[in-house]
């Protein structure tokens, strides 16, 4: 039987590797700080599932179908089904390992939430990911205790063992001793999104680099669907980084507006009656640059709080209203905050399919450095889903082929591994190449692409390239920075997260697929692909 | 804004600790610790005051905004989080940042802070079945889910000792939840550990409130779970 290698140790991770030991396997649990740093605890408003504990009648159908359309039809049904139709459980398992939920009796009370028009997002306050996160560890470290789940809590991934196409290890490095320890198994990612891309604008950490993506596709994985990066509509500026305002303030009531003519407009509710301020974030982002862009408007857009119930802001918001007061020295209970859209999540990553196996045998992937359940836009509420239900998904795929003998067999002549250069690790981004990268990017893949901006910063990255004072680190970086901007320029319609003003309107006959990045050695080649058919509903996996 | 920051540095866990100063300016209103650090980080090379050519500096971050713990250090002297101290409100013409001492330092600000999960092992910090608990008592499941696992409680705590029996609140406050989630069968071996490890090496000086970088009620959790720990197993009664 052989091991599994998890990397990362956010909600995906933790998930992962409770999952394996569930089932009495043994598993390896790396991540370079421990799980309470890790970005899922930042996450806020909440997670979906369609409880239907608010006499709504609502359906994991109705969640299905929210998700897909939200997602403007790039995901894969089939896997997006199973997140849905498992969505109830995986709550409902959230409450029985502890995680205080807001409940009312033994039911999840749930909560309004973008894209979706029935109640569907479970919550506690808006520090959701914070007490899942804990109650993970909590369930985690009963396996620790057990030898089931072993923790690497500094060590970082380097490269993967691979013998004749397969998977089979890692080499991670210890962030304190600065050893090599190369580890035999099978092997799931869970390393979350790229941030290093976007220094200092994103709302996510700094240690969710995308150096474990950045790898991996240098080493052969397919990446898919790189242009698709969520900028969520309220974020606000905070030294070093963007800061997120929970889109459950616009679930309790908060209103987004723009001074026209020297009057508060709430556009958002004037252009969309039915959801008004809770359209899908693509959507919201867009009309917020849409607005600012108006001449008749002014440059800001305001997010008012003001009329949230007190009870609402003591029960429901009491931490979004704190982080507003230390950061801003504003009370969002008194007025309104100026807020703009940044970059708050990949829909793009390792590509996997419904069972979150990559193109390498031996080799998974989940949570946010994967390319799963969110097409062209993610839906709020389903991050987290989407870690949970997509790190037991992997677990269990892996747990069948740790017990294939001819896969063990490759473990016993596994060949030396070549890559043994990795970068040291560096406590924080490396702003050096970075601040650099991140300027090309941040023009290129705005709210707004257009073919003129992704060539220009092609250009850059290409020259950039080519330089040769660059780490292995500072090159892989720029290699998926250049899969990115190749996705981008791929397809030629506007979607989602992705909007050309060169090709405004969706195209589905051209364009209703995946885009595939890989890399063969030498060059980044990027391809069309269908999406796969959804089957009956019986046939859940 | 012009900074001196005074940087406590150790190469490696063997070689000896040296002060290093280096001199920063920044525009940034809001300027952190946190800020501080990267900024000098960025500079290429980083020279200090006297002009000496330094390595980066070393130390822990992660979502720079309150809610991962990972940059607990002492600034000025203090325990707190570098992303959520701001340089303008330090007093004195010179900031000093240096690792929290009751850890061991792997490099410069960067400590091993592994002992806090070992300690929540020892008390057998988990669920052993599925949780039971009221709708009533869910203000104290959220608040001891809040704990960071920073270390700055540990840090101000004057009986923590890392060789000692006593565990501190970053122990106490993940075991507040569990105190209340077990059934009542299930709780004996936690509310065994909790006396030895927590309650009986408590001196109460509760001066990891004021400390405790995410606010968290520590007092109120400290008073539920002597309850249900220590002093309601003398009424002789269930609870």
């Amino acid at each position: 039987m052989s091991m599994i290698n998890i990397i990362g140790a956010g909600l995906a991770g933790l998930s992962a590797a409770i999952t394996a030991a569930e089932s009495g396997r043994k598993c390896r649990l790396i991540s370079v700080l421990p799980s309470e740093r890790a970005q899922s605890v930042m996450a806020e408003g909440g997670i979906n599932a369609a409880l239907d504990t608010m006499g709504e009648n609502d359906t994991p159908q109705e969640h299905f179908n929210d998700t897909m359309k939200g997602g403007v039809y790039l995901a894969d049904p089939n896997a997006v089904w199973g997140l849905c139709s498992h969505a109830p459980e995986t709550v409902r398992w959230l409450c029985s390992i502890g995680a205080p939920l807001y409940m009312k009796g033994k039911d999840p009370v749930l909560r309004n939430f973008g894209g979706q028009k029935k109640k569907r997002t479970a919550y506690a306050k808006s520090s959701t990911g914070k007490i899942l996160m804990n109650a993970m560890i909590d369930q985690a470290r009963k396996y620790e205790a057990e030898g089931l789940i072993e923790r690497y809590p500094h060590h970082e991934f380097s490269c993967l063992v691979m013998n004749e196409g397969v998977c089979v290890g890692v080499d991670v490095i210890d962030i304190y001793t600065h050893q090599r320890i190369s580890l035999d198994g099978c092997v799931i990612l869970a390393s979350g999104g790229m941030n290093s891309l976007f220094p200092g604008l994103t709302t996510g950490t700094t240690v969710n680099t995308g150096d474990v993506t950045a790898a991996v596709f240098f080493q052969g994985a397919e990446l898919a669907n790189l242009e698709f990066i969520q900028y969520h509509p309220t974020t606000i500026s905070i030294p070093q980084k963007r800061c997120l305002i929970s889109e459950a303030a616009r679930g309790e009531g908060g209103r987004l507006y723009i001074e026209k003519d020297g009057k508060p407009w709430y556009f958002m509710e004037e252009k969309y009656p039915e959801l008004g301020n809770l359209m899908p974030r693509d959507v919201v982002s867009r009309e917020m640059e849409i607005v600012r862009r108006d001449d008749k408007c002014g440059d800001r857009v305001y997010l008012d709080m003001t009329g949230i119930s007190e009870f609402c802001w003591k029960n429901k918001l009491s931490d979004l209203r704190q982080e507003c007061i230390d950061f801003l020295g504003l009370d969002p209970v008194k007025e309104p905050i100026e807020v703009s859209p940044g970059i708050h999540y990949f829909m793009g990553g390792i590509c996997v399919d419904e069972h979150h196996r990559t193109n390498i045998r031996g080799l998974y992937a989940a949570g946010e450095c994967a390319c799963q359940y969110h097409g062209a836009n993610r839906l709020g509420g389903n991050s987290m889903l989407g870690a949970i239900y997509g790190g037991k998904t992997a677990a269990k795929e892996a747990a069948v082929l740790a017990d294939d003998a001819e896969y063990d067999a490759k473990q016993v002549k596994r060949m030396e591994n070549e890559e043994q250069n990795g970068d040291s690790f560096v406590a924080e981004q490396d702003y050096s190449i970075n601040r650099y990268s991140a300027e090309v990017l941040k023009q290129a893949l705005g709210i707004f692409r257009n073919e003129q901006g992704l060539n220009d910063a092609l250009k850059e990255i290409d020259s950039r390239l080519s330089g040769n004072s660059l780490t292995k680190k500072q090159y892989r970086r720029l290699l998926l920075a250049k899969a990115v901007l190749l996705s981008a320029l791929e397809r030629k319609e506007s979607r989602g997260a992705h909007t050309r003003e060169d090709y405004p309107d969706r195209n589905d006959s051209e364009f209703q697929k995946t885009t595939i990045a890989v890399f063969d050695g030498k060059e980044i080649k990027i391809s069309m692909r269908d999406i796969p058919v959804k089957r009956g509903n019986d046939n859940e996996i | 804004m012009k900074y001196k920051i005074k940087i406590l540095r150790q190469k490696s866990r063997k070689e000896t600790p040296y002060w290093q100063s280096f001199s920063l300016e920044t525009q940034l209103e809001n300027a952190t610790a946190a800020t501080a650090l990267s900024l000098l980080n960025s500079m290429d090379p980083l020279t200090d005051t006297d002009g000496n050519i330094s390595d980066k500096i070393i130390w822990e971050c992660s979502c720079l905004q309150k809610k991962c713990g990972a940059c607990a250090m002492l600034i000025n002297g203090r325990p707190g989080l570098a992303c959520s101290v701001r340089l303008s409100e330090l007093k004195g013409g010179e900031i000093t940042l240096q690792p929290l001492k009751k850890f061991p330092v792997i490099a410069d600000l960067m400590v091993d802070r592994g002992i806090l999960s070992e300690n929540l092992k020892t008390i057998n910090a988990w669920l052993s079945s599925d949780a039971f608990a009221s709708e009533s008592k869910n203000d104290i499941l959220y608040e001891s889910s809040r704990c960071l696992q920073c270390g700055c409680c540990l840090e101000i705590c004057p009986n923590f000792d890392p060789d000692g029996h006593f565990f501190g609140m970053a122990s106490m406050v993940p075991a507040a939840r569990l105190l209340e989630e077990l059934p009542e069968k299930e709780k004996t071996e936690l509310k065994k550990q909790y006396r030895r490890h927590i309650f009986g090496g408590c001196g109460k000086s509760l001066s990891c409130r004021h400390i405790c970088p995410a606010g968290i009620d520590i007092e109120e959790l400290l008073v539920n779970s002597n309850a249900i720990a220590v002093w309601k197993r003398f009424l002789g009664r269930k609870i």
